[in-house]
């Protein structure tokens, strides 16, 4: 049987990114990227890298949930400490500490949707509440039991190691990741519980087991995430994954659209540069209207597009609606259905 | 071996008896209609049968096992498919990837690969977007396949769940109300659809229906419920002429 070509899209999806990524590397070389516009590019690939972790578990699979800064921050504060501590710039550790702050993330992830994930409705969202809380008190007090976390402080002299290329290469297989889970059974499953449990149950789709990886997955994706943030910006603080942090992943998510995989990548990145582009034109009078202009952008969405940015669209060349036809099977043979 | 038997059925809610000692038994290949008035039971039988609700007493044995203690998923995986009443398709998807998914709870390719599109993957990948193609054509909704399940006409969306029960491989087919809201013509091909599916995919069928034209003209045999008990059962000929069935449901309407 002729082999169906299902990844049509993905040379002109890598040809872009490389693109980009060369472009970044010129731009960057000739100064037009200073330091300060490539640290808002860095921030908006990792937050973005972390926003689809949260568009896998509620985009995807619609598992409501209020904690993504908290997965965020323990991958942070893993990797920072492994790296602070036995790393000193040593850029094996560095990657090693990526993998250990994704795999703590999506392990704690494991552990809390255990219990919960086998429930309908939406105790995820009170239980991920719950643990964000938790989790930024243990952050401010940490430094009771392991000093160089630095406490309420902040843990600062982790190895500022995690420049464009690292970043950009974890963001795109994060993309790719989770777009080709999209185009999977896993991908399917994920939609099929969102749009309707029951219905899924009655299919066949094992609901509690497609809820909890949908939830691993997207907090490892948090988690790694986090790891990069800890090592690009000099101080790691627990008010930067605090409650209201895990709003701004939410906000990101649903801006796009729900189920948007592409909306979750423009809003992501868009929200940073907005906020950022904002700060420099406003000036200090930035931080007073911050507030205003969060509430102002989020009610012109919801008019203008209530379901968000990009619902119900993708960019074709990543995630495709249509499926190349494959060899049919020769007529009249009965297909089989069993197997 | 019976496909399916069902043994002294029972459940109740709080005081109300849903169903009580219902006791069916269907052989391979038969075509069984379940009829009765609005709140007779019929449904609760269905979420008895598939484990959607735990039973008050009684046992559902398939192919010689117990489905007690199986989960729904685990139900429709040992071979049993349902339609819903209230249509219950995944909405924002489409229509093939509809019948995908039920076609791909066990694709043959793991996370790994999923996740790396292997080759494993390319192929069952393929394997199951030509099966889900040909459900669809036989249910005349390929030339539909993109579009939104939502966004299908009343009768469409009927099929389709037809179709995506279809895909999870059933032995036993269970049709909730197939035909309602369906128009005379509508029905009129869903009685030739259900025999050829029937015929082709080598199914048992046990049809919940209102029309009692469609009931009569497709199916062999006939259990009448109402207040959650069977109060007949029998040839269409058998239960027309069923004193306590045209008190119970028929009426005067059909006599």
């Amino acid at each position: 049987m002729k082999r169906t070509n299902l990844t049509a899209g993905l040379p002109l999806v890598l040809l872009l990114a490389l693109v980009f990524f060369v472009a970044r590397e010129v731009l960057g070389s000739l100064e037009i990227i200073n330091y300060y516009w490539q640290l808002i590019l860095d921030q908006s690939l990792i937050i973005t890298t972390a926003a689809i972790g949260l568009s896998i578990i509620y985009g995807f699979a619609g598992q409501f949930s209020l904690g993504h800064a908290a997965f965020f921050g323990l991958g942070a504060y893993t990797a920072g400490l492994i790296s602070k501590l036995w790393g000193h710039g040593n850029y094996g550790v560095f990657l090693l500490s990526l993998v250990a702050g994704a795999a703590l993330a999506g392990a704690v992830a494991f552990l809390i949707g255990l219990p919960i994930l086998r429930l309908r409705s939406d105790y995820l969202g009170i239980a991920t509440m719950g643990f964000g809380i938790i989790v930024k008190v243990l952050m401010d007090n940490s430094n009771k039991w392991i000093t160089a976390t630095g406490g309420a402080t902040g843990m600062t002299g982790v190895p500022q190691i995690a420049k464009f290329p690292v970043i950009f290469s974890v963001f795109l297989l994060a993309v790719l990741l989770a777009r080709n889970l999209r185009l999977s059974s896993f991908g399917r499953a994920w939609t099929a519980v969102r749009e309707d449990e029951v219905a899924a149950d009655a299919m066949g789709v094992d609901p509690t087991r497609v809820k909890t990886l949908a939830f691993v997955l997207g907090c490892a994706l948090a988690g790694v995430a986090g790891a990069l943030y800890a090592h690009r910006y000099p101080i790691v603080h627990p008010s930067s994954f605090d409650f209201l942090k895990s709003f701004d992943f939410l906000i990101i998510v649903v801006l796009g659209g729900l189920g948007s995989m592409s909306g979750t990548i423009v809003t992501g990145v868009g929200w940073v540069f907005l906020l950022e582009v904002l700060r420099a034109v406003l000036g200090q009078s930035f931080l007073d209207f911050r507030g205003v202009i969060y509430a102002l952008t989020l009610v012109l969405v919801v008019i203008l597009r209530p379901k968000g940015l990009l619902s119900g669209m993708e960019w074709q060349a990543l995630i495709p609606r249509r499926v190349p036809e494959g060899n049919p099977p020769a007529k009249g043979e009965t297909p089989n259905v069993s197997a | 071996m019976s496909v399916l038997e069902v043994r002294n059925l029972t459940k109740n809610f709080g005081g109300l008896h849903a169903v009580s000692d219902f006791n069916l038994t269907m052989e391979e290949g038969e075509l069984v209609g379940l009829i009765g008035p609005n709140g007779a039971g019929k449904t609760t039988v269905f979420n008895l049968i598939t484990q959607m609700i735990p039973p008050t007493s009684g046992s559902v044995i398939f192919q010689g096992g117990d489905l007690a203690r199986l989960k729904p998923f685990q139900v429709c995986r040992s071979g049993i498919a349902r339609t819903f009443q209230n249509i219950r398709l995944f909405k924002d998807v489409t229509v093939l990837d509809n019948v995908r998914t039920s076609f791909g709870t066990r694709p043959g390719y793991g996370l790994l690969g999923a996740a790396l599109h292997l080759k494993g993957y390319s192929r069952a990948e393929a394997e199951l977007t030509a099966k889900s193609r040909d459900i669809l054509e036989v249910l005349g909704l390929l030339d539909k396949q993109y579009e939104l399940a939502g966004s299908l006409p009343y009768g469409q969306q009927r099929r389709l769940e037809i179709a995506r029960a279809l895909g999870t491989g059933p032995k036993l087919l269970l049709l909730d109300e197939p035909a309602a809201g369906m128009n005379p013509s509508e029905v009129g091909g869903l009685v030739q659809l259900v025999l050829s599916i029937k015929a082709r995919f080598g199914l048992t069928v046990l049809l919940i229906e209102h029309q009692m034209g469609l009931v009569m003209n497709l199916c062999e045999r006939i259990v009448v419920m109402d207040f959650g008990e069977v109060i007949a059962g029998g040839t269409p000929v058998e239960i027309q002429g069923n004193p306590k069935v045209l008190e119970a449901y028929l009426g005067r309407a059909v006599a």
